[in-house]
């Protein structure tokens, strides 16, 4: 499984994600280019962590206009996967491929810390790994990571069961106690409705290494390889 | 000899520009004319105290500089250690103290990004940052505003760019009030095959400018960090620059990349003095001159004359020496990423510095009046400590309320009733103090995790740690060997330590101190200390006591990093931090020589944190025994011990007292402790180790409870009956300071191996003190028959500690 990782004047996990799928996983990785659009050779976009262009304007409104990103909607449209964390989430919104936004956190710092997230669906390959409700721990580091949507827009994404993952207590109740940003719903990652697109706040790649500790964050990347195995076999 | 009577500025420009009248006329002797006023300007900034140290080099000359690990000594960019296996640290520590007294925000911001390019300057990619911050009290609005400010932009500033913000200390005195301190001390990983100098070198080579464009912002930064504080400082706001950590870190990927081509000869990060300090230091380094036009420069504005060019300090900007011919190279890896990179002048034969501007000259001078033979004043050390300290001195615990086993009885206050304190009251409302309590508020805002290498987190253990792994693939393979799982994963530990109080009240002792409790937090997690990085925080050289505290504490430090190996690789020397009161009058902020340590862990998978680690593990307290140091035997007479409660956070935060002697380092002790406790967790005896610190060892229990989520049982050598007939001073035992205390656990399985290592290196300088709890379990400090001397549960005990700082916040 090939994974093409997005770089942006700006992004800064496209390493630490890199690292991931090449080291620990031995998938096959090339870092692409902002001013690139040919993905034909790749099976799963990543658009990574960090501050494309700056983010002086909006997270994520310069880098939608990139060729990358051109390439990256076309790649989606053919069903093809696209994996946003955390500024590459509010990339995907930005970019019209996930609804709503991401917004500034509730108390308006920004927040690093490891926090208990909700695994709310695994009928998908991102995520059918986990157990449904299991409650892992991922870390978070964003200062406009509160999610927003219409009312409308909510419900959708309930009743399409496209809420994949929700902060929540360690025992994996929702309420806003255990909200660390603000966000509707308590929503952390959320899938399109086709479900080949992902755009989550946590850092899956921040929890993969056994020399670092937790490894919650991995079973992500192998569900989505085990998927395509199953698929080609 | 032209008289600066004829001098074709009144003192007051002259003055204005930082230089005093004897300085004036040093200058028109070197140049044999008068400056103009460009010129003027630029000796004014690189003979400020910022750039050439003329109050303290001939005291930073006593530090020991050599070490078979060290690469790169001071004079460079950042220094730079030796790892082994092709891996090489480059780090430095830097201040940002001024500009974020006036404009915190930003302030910190561009100290972090100057310390940043320091490192990437050397061909190093930034792998960790820390920082060492000091405000007044959080009770104060304005305080608050500044500590709001500095955080958010140091934040602001190493979250964009993308380098993890570790680790670091955070303490709160009012000595820092108007004059905060900000350090900032950033690690990095050689990336190029050779070390980027900065020296110039190749006559007809190009000079190249890249980065970001000049404007007229951070004027003159360097003159205004080497003055006194003031009322009218808010109106030298223009003296701090504004920092965009986006560019920066375009600006590292491009720096890289242009240094692996091999046509970069040397490069030099554009800091404090702009154009001024780059083209004269790299210029002066390599013997040469330099011819610098100042019309190639892109620029933010329009109509600047020649002195702002040289004095700004726009950041994000270097200047590179290429290999003739090319420069085109360089110019589209720059252009790639979105940033300018100009030819704007030439190495010339000559050694001046030539500034060229609308086709005239605009200034020159010889490279070396600027950079190298600059003014050194060499000042008078007292010949008896100063007043203050000898008044300090005489203190002694008799001035202590009287106490027992069941607590303390403080005087009234103004007429009203005694109050009795248990020590349980005591140590929570030493847990809320700021200086100790949780400093989650201000790391929960630091990305401390990015480029996944952070083995511990903030809060988790007495030093950074961080994975050893080259992010780029590397350019001569054979020097790093393929990492195989059954490998060791080397590892680089961090810390910045200074109690500041004890240098206030000794500054000998208490920069020895500094060094001590920055190799022993290095070794409460398992690491060699390697090198030093210090940033010199003082106040004003020219009175007494200022250059007294400097020259003392340089004396320390100096004798403690060869006691502990590790030579000083550079460093930043910060004087004049004073504000001046309504009346005018200055209040120096308590002498700061923030030590700033890295040290080698060999093998990642042998660390620990502080916190306890398993339930039934045995706790030990290694250096000065407890019942030893504070029993009827101790000495409370005002001369210097091992253990004291003399400058102790117990002494100013429960007692409002600034006093006493702060301990003494004994140094045969402490180099034995630490090495137990690094045996100990290399043999994978120890599970977890804390130094005491601030609040001793009561509080240093404390904080492996909260840390490790369990409790603990500790019981004293001394009975009940023992006690109540002996003069125990019961405060000095719980909250007393120094010792060279570390405290670690122990599996159950180990304690045999550990005991018998233990008596045979440290003789009777250890104890076993008791067990850890589980979740339910309080601190509890019994006497060895049960008496009960503390008790407090871990809630209450979190509670305290963890809401400290946010709780002060909410006003």
């Amino acid at each position: 499984m090939k994974f093409g990782i997005i770089v942006f004047p700006g992004s800064n996990c496209d390493r630490d994600v890199a690292y991931v799928t090449r080291e620990i996983l031995q998938q096959p990785t090339r870092m692409v280019w902002h001013q690139d659009s040919d993905l034909s050779d790749i099976d799963v976009v990543v658009i990574p962590g960090g501050f494309s262009y700056g983010d002086y304007l909006r997270c994520g409104a310069i880098a939608r206009f990139s060729s990358a990103m051109k390439a990256t909607i076309d790649h989606a449209n053919r069903g093809g996967k696209v994996l946003g964390i955390c500024n590459g989430f509010q990339i995907l919104t930005e970019a019209g491929l996930l609804p709503g936004a991401l917004v500034r956190n509730r108390d308006l710092h920004f927040i690093c810390d490891r926090v208990p997230i909700k695994v709310e669906q695994t009928h998908l390959p991102w995520t059918q790994k986990y157990r449904q409700g299991q409650v892992i721990t991922l870390p978070i580091a964003h200062g406009e990571g509160c999610y927003y949507a219409d009312a409308q827009t909510l419900s959708e994404l309930e009743a399409n069961r496209q809420i994949l993952f929700r902060y929540s207590s360690p025992e994996g109740v929702i309420d806003d106690i255990n909200n660390p940003n603000g966000s509707l719903n308590n929503i952390a990652g959320i899938c399109n409705q086709a479900g080949n697109i992902l755009g989550l706040m946590p850092h899956p790649e921040r929890a993969s290494d056994p020399v670092l500790g937790d490894l919650d964050g991995v079973i992500l990347f192998q569900g989505l390889l085990e998927a395509t195995v199953a698929a080609i076999a | 000899m032209v008289s600066s009577s004829t001098a074709p500025f009144s003192p007051e420009e002259i003055a204005s520009e930082g230089l005093k009248p004897g300085e004036y006329e040093d200058i028109v002797q070197r140049l044999g004319r008068h400056p103009n006023r460009a010129e003027l300007g630029m000796f004014g900034v690189m003979w400020s105290e910022h750039c050439c140290y003329k109050n303290s080099r001939p005291l930073l000359k006593q530090f020991p500089t050599q070490g078979d690990r060290i690469l790169v000594g001071p004079g460079e960019n950042a220094g730079v250690v030796d790892l082994g296996d092709g891996l090489q640290l480059a780090f430095k520590i830097e201040s940002h103290n001024h500009p974020s007294a006036v404009e915190p925000f930003q302030g910190a911001a561009t100290g972090v990004g100057g310390i940043l390019r320091d490192i990437f300057t050397m061909g190093a990619r930034p792998i960790a940052v820390l920082n060492s911050l000091r405000f007044g009290a959080l009770e104060d609005a304005r305080t608050r505003h500044i500590f709001h400010g500095v955080v958010a932009g140091i934040a602001h500033y190493g979250n964009c760019f993308g380098v993890p913000t570790v680790g670091g200390e955070v303490y709160f005195d009012p000595a820092y009030s108007g004059n905060p301190l900000v350090n900032a001390m950033a690690l990095g990983l050689m990336e190029t095959s050779t070390i980027v100098k900065s020296g110039a070198a190749g006559v007809g080579n190009p000079v190249l400018y890249v980065g970001s464009t000049t404007g007229r912002d951070g004027m003159g930064g360097a003159s205004f960090a080497s003055a006194e504080l003031s009322d009218e400082s808010e109106a030298d706001r223009p003296a701090v620059q504004v920092g965009d950590p986006f560019l920066e870190k375009s600006l590292v990927e491009a720096c890289l990349e242009a240094f692996k081509t091999g046509a970069v000869v040397a490069a030099q990060d554009m800091g404090a003095a702009g154009i001024t300090c780059s083209t004269s230091e790299m210029a002066a380094k390599g013997g040469v001159g330099i011819e610098l036009d100042l019309d190639l420069i892109p620029v933010r504005e329009t109509g600047m004359e020649p002195y702002e060019y040289l004095l700004s300090e726009s950041q994000e900007r270097m200047l590179f020496v290429a290999e003739a011919g090319r420069e085109q190279e360089l110019i589209d890896i720059f252009e790639r990423w979105g940033l300018h990179a100009v030819v704007a002048g030439s190495v010339i034969e000559e050694p001046l510095v030539r500034i060229l501007f609308s086709g005239g000259s605009a200034a020159e001078i010889p490279a070396t009046a600027l950079a190298d033979n600059t003014p050194i004043y060499h000042r008078d050390l007292l010949a008896e400590p100063p007043e203050y300290a000898r008044q300090a001195w005489t203190w002694t615990m008799d001035a202590l309320p009287p106490c027992t086993m069941n607590g303390l009885t403080m005087p009234s206050e103004a007429g009203g009733s005694e109050q009795h304190y248990t020590w349980t009251d005591i140590l929570l409302t030493l847990l809320d103090a700021p200086t100790i309590a949780s400093k989650s508020w201000v790391y929960r805002q630091y990305d401390h995790q990015v480029q996944n290498n952070t083995v511990l987190l903030p809060g988790d253990a007495d030093a950074a740690i961080i994975r050893l792994r080259p992010l780029e693939p590397p350019i001569h393979p054979s020097t790093h060997p393929p990492i195989h799982p059954s490998t060791p994963q080397k590892g680089v530990a961090a810390t910045v330590d200074c109690n500041a109080r004890h240098v206030y009240l000794n500054p000998y002792e208490g920069a020895k101190a500094a060094v001590a409790e920055a190799a022993r937090n290095l070794s409460c997690v398992g690491a060699d200390p390697l090198a030093v990085t210090d940033n010199l925080n003082f106040g004003s050289p020219e009175k007494p006591i200022g250059y007294w505290q400097l020259a003392e504490s340089c004396r320390g430090l100096a004798d403690a990093c060869r006691i502990f190996s590790t030579p000083v690789t550079g460093g930043n020397v910060s004087l004049y931090n004073e504000t001046l009161d309504k009346d005018g009058a200055p209040q120096p902020i308590y002498p700061t020589p923030v030590v700033g340590m890295v040290g080698l862990i060999p093998d990642l998978s042998k660390v620990c944190g502080q916190g306890w680690r398993q339930t039934g593990d045995v706790i030990y307290l290694l250096g000065a025994p407890l019942a030893q140091a504070a029993g009827p035997m101790a000495d409370s007479s005002p001369k210097e011990s091992a253990v004291t409660l003399g400058g102790s956070e117990y002494l100013a935060v429960i007692h409002q007292t600034v006093a006493g002697q702060p301990p003494r380092l004994d140094v045969d002790l402490e180099l034995k402790v630490q090495a137990a406790c690094r045996t100990g967790i290399r043999q994978g005896w120890v599970r977890s180790a804390h130094d005491c610190a601030e609040g001793g060892t009561a509080i240093a229990l404390a904080e492996a409870c909260i840390s490790g989520e369990k409790g603990a049982i500790l019981q004293l050598d001394l009975s009940a009956a023992q006690l109540s007939e002996s003069t125990l001073r019961w405060d000095l035992l719980l909250f007393g300071e120094g010792g060279s205390r570390i405290l670690v656990s122990v599996a159950p399985d180990s304690l045999l191996d550990w005991e018998a290592y233990l008596q045979e290196t440290l003789g009777n300088t250890w104890e076993r003190l008791g067990v850890v709890g589980d979740s339910q379990t309080p601190l509890s400090i019994q006497t060895r028959d049960q008496q009960r001397i503390l008790e407090a549960s871990l809630p209450q005990m979190r509670d305290r500690w963890g809401h400290g700082i946010e709780r002060r916040l909410d006003v």
